[in-house]
């Protein structure tokens, strides 16, 4: 415990955010992190020192832009173990799973006419694949999740079949903090021929990723919340499967060649990269994956796991608590709650008068909140490498005095 | 740029009133009624209105919500008690803000307005 908050008052120096805001207790790092100095630096020092176009300029300036955005691509890649090839930029998660489901009807089998997501899915890996099955005329089928809050396995082997065309699947839900299964389900997926996508934001940051390892066929995640700048995600691909995929949008820099009626695509990944990318963005994402690895990924899962389990344990001692975790060991540091019958946007309200900031409501996951029969959504706390102890006991403190002054 | 501070939002009384709300409960023959939907946050709010002669003769809501919803609803029928219809129909944001009293945040004003929209709703 003392050597956690240690580290972590130590790590709090790197963000700047906290010098603007002396008294913020920052428990929301599931919508977005926070960014140290060192990646709003890396941005600010390509702007004032290096910018220019890329892939477009013969000189100086534009190569030494070039450079550091090829680097940045080679960071990412190497942090996935992936080839820089198969690391297309986006602008974040969403557009990444959006960019799959334009493009992917033209790689799947005719006989296979069923899409499997799970319950916990996140509005942005849900919607879009809705509205492919609509499209595309096929079906959707949902994991469940047990009373645990962990993933049905016995549901999943029934529901991915040899019609699974596509099986999508969070890695670790934004609402529960529940840790899946993913390398078992990638491999359930597999053995029955079905296209494996994984939605990797709320893990990227603290689950070491290995693609190769892993073999997803895409992977999908958000350079905000991996302490990265804002407008930038990635989606990480198969090489002979994205070579088989047509372009999602179409303009410069994804051409080989034009003629009045016709065009033809350039290679990978630039064939998926219409228009001029977030170069500044691409070269923050790549500082922040240097930024983490310096830490560790491990320490920064250790580091989030004493948190959660600590912040549990407080939580669990306030009455009329419900908490919506399957406990420390099988989350990253996501925990979802609510305080009675409190409306969390009115503990979100309170708190904030204490300077803590949460997220409050559907978190972007309607249907799961209905299933948890709670439409008015949760309070939800998130950790990242900053937060302390002393912080969760502000939290609790602060609960404890709304529930006094509402009920 | 609007300055944060962490200050007491909600008013001594908007508390007691989100604990005893005025107005609340059910009217047997009420001859407009309906109920509004918040799906961004789940509120549902219910209202049941006597009419005589285009005038609010009284009202009551049910339903649940948050602080916002909640205060503002028993607020907003106490005051369109006895109010003409035509005149409710011109109520908008301004007069809920002034009505509330206390400071509504800028992303919270969808809760504070759902009452008002379950009252012009029914009385269409």
């Amino acid at each position: 415990m003392r050597m956690n908050n240690k580290i972590a008052k130590k790590l709090k120096k790197d963000f700047p955010i906290f010098k603007n805001n002396k008294n913020l207790i920052y428990l929301d790092n599931a919508a977005t992190s926070q960014r140290p100095k060192q990646v709003i630096k890396a941005i600010i020092d390509f702007y004032e020192k290096d910018n220019a176009n890329v892939e477009r300029g013969f000189y100086t300036l534009a190569e030494r832009a070039m450079i550091k955005y090829n680097n940045a691509r080679e960071i990412i890649a190497s942090f996935i173990n992936s080839s820089p090839e198969e690391i297309i930029f986006t602008k974040n998660t969403t557009e990444s799973l959006n960019l799959l489901s334009y493009t992917l009807s033209s790689v799947i089998s005719k006989e296979k006419d069923e899409i499997v997501l799970t319950e916990m899915e996140h509005h942005s890996n849900l919607v879009p694949w809705q509205q492919f099955a609509k499209k595309n005329k096929m079906k959707l089928k949902i994991i469940k999740i047990k009373e645990d809050f962990t993933l049905d396995m016995k549901d999943a082997e029934q529901k991915i079949t040899n019609k699974t065309a596509i099986l999508s699947f969070t890695s670790v839900s934004n609402v529960l903090g529940t840790i899946n299964p993913i390398k078992k389900l990638v491999e359930l997926g597999k053995s029955h021929g079905a296209i494996t996508i994984v939605d990797a934001a709320q893990s990227i940051s603290s689950i070491k990723t290995d693609v190769k390892k892993l073999d997803c066929d895409f992977l999908a995640f958000s350079s905000h919340k991996m302490l990265g700048p804002t407008g930038m995600g990635i989606l990480y691909g198969k090489k002979e499967i994205l070579e088989k995929m047509p372009p999602f949008n179409f303009g410069g820099g994804m051409i080989k060649k034009v003629k009045w009626g016709s065009a033809e695509w350039t290679e990978l990944p630039e064939k998926f990269e219409a228009g001029t990318q977030n170069i500044a963005g691409a070269i923050g994402l790549g500082e922040a994956i240097r930024y983490l690895e310096k830490i560790g990924l491990k320490n920064i899962a250790d580091l989030e796991r004493n948190l959660t389990t600590y912040a549990l344990k407080k939580l669990r001692e306030i009455p009329e608590m419900n908490i919506y975790n399957p406990g420390s060991e099988k989350s990253t540091g996501i925990i979802s709650f609510n305080l009675g019958k409190i409306h969390p946007h009115d503990v979100s309200s309170l708190l904030n008068e204490k300077g803590i900031a949460v997220r409050a409501g559907h978190c972007c996951a309607m249907p799961l909140m209905k299933k948890l029969g709670i439409p008015q959504g949760v309070t939800r706390i998130s950790f990242s490498i900053f937060n302390t102890f002393e912080e969760i006991d502000k939290l609790t403190d602060a609960l404890k005095k709304i529930r006094n002054k509402l009920e | 740029m609007e300055k944060l501070n962490y200050k007491d939002i909600y008013p001594k009384h908007v508390i007691e009133l989100y604990k005893n709300p005025s107005n609340f409960g059910s009217l047997e023959n009420s001859n407009f009624e309906a109920t509004e939907h918040n799906s961004i946050c789940g509120d549902e709010i219910t209202v049941q209105i006597i009419v005589k002669d285009r005038k609010i003769i009284n009202a009551k809501f049910s339903g649940s919500g948050c602080i916002l919803s909640t205060v503002v609803a028993s607020l907003l029928i106490e005051k369109i008690k006895g109010m003409k219809i035509k005149d409710i129909k011109n109520l908008d944001k301004d007069d809920i803000k002034k009505l509330f009293g206390a400071r509504i945040n800028s992303t919270r004003i969808k809760c504070a307005l759902l009452p008002l929209e379950a009252i012009k709703k029914a009385l269409k």
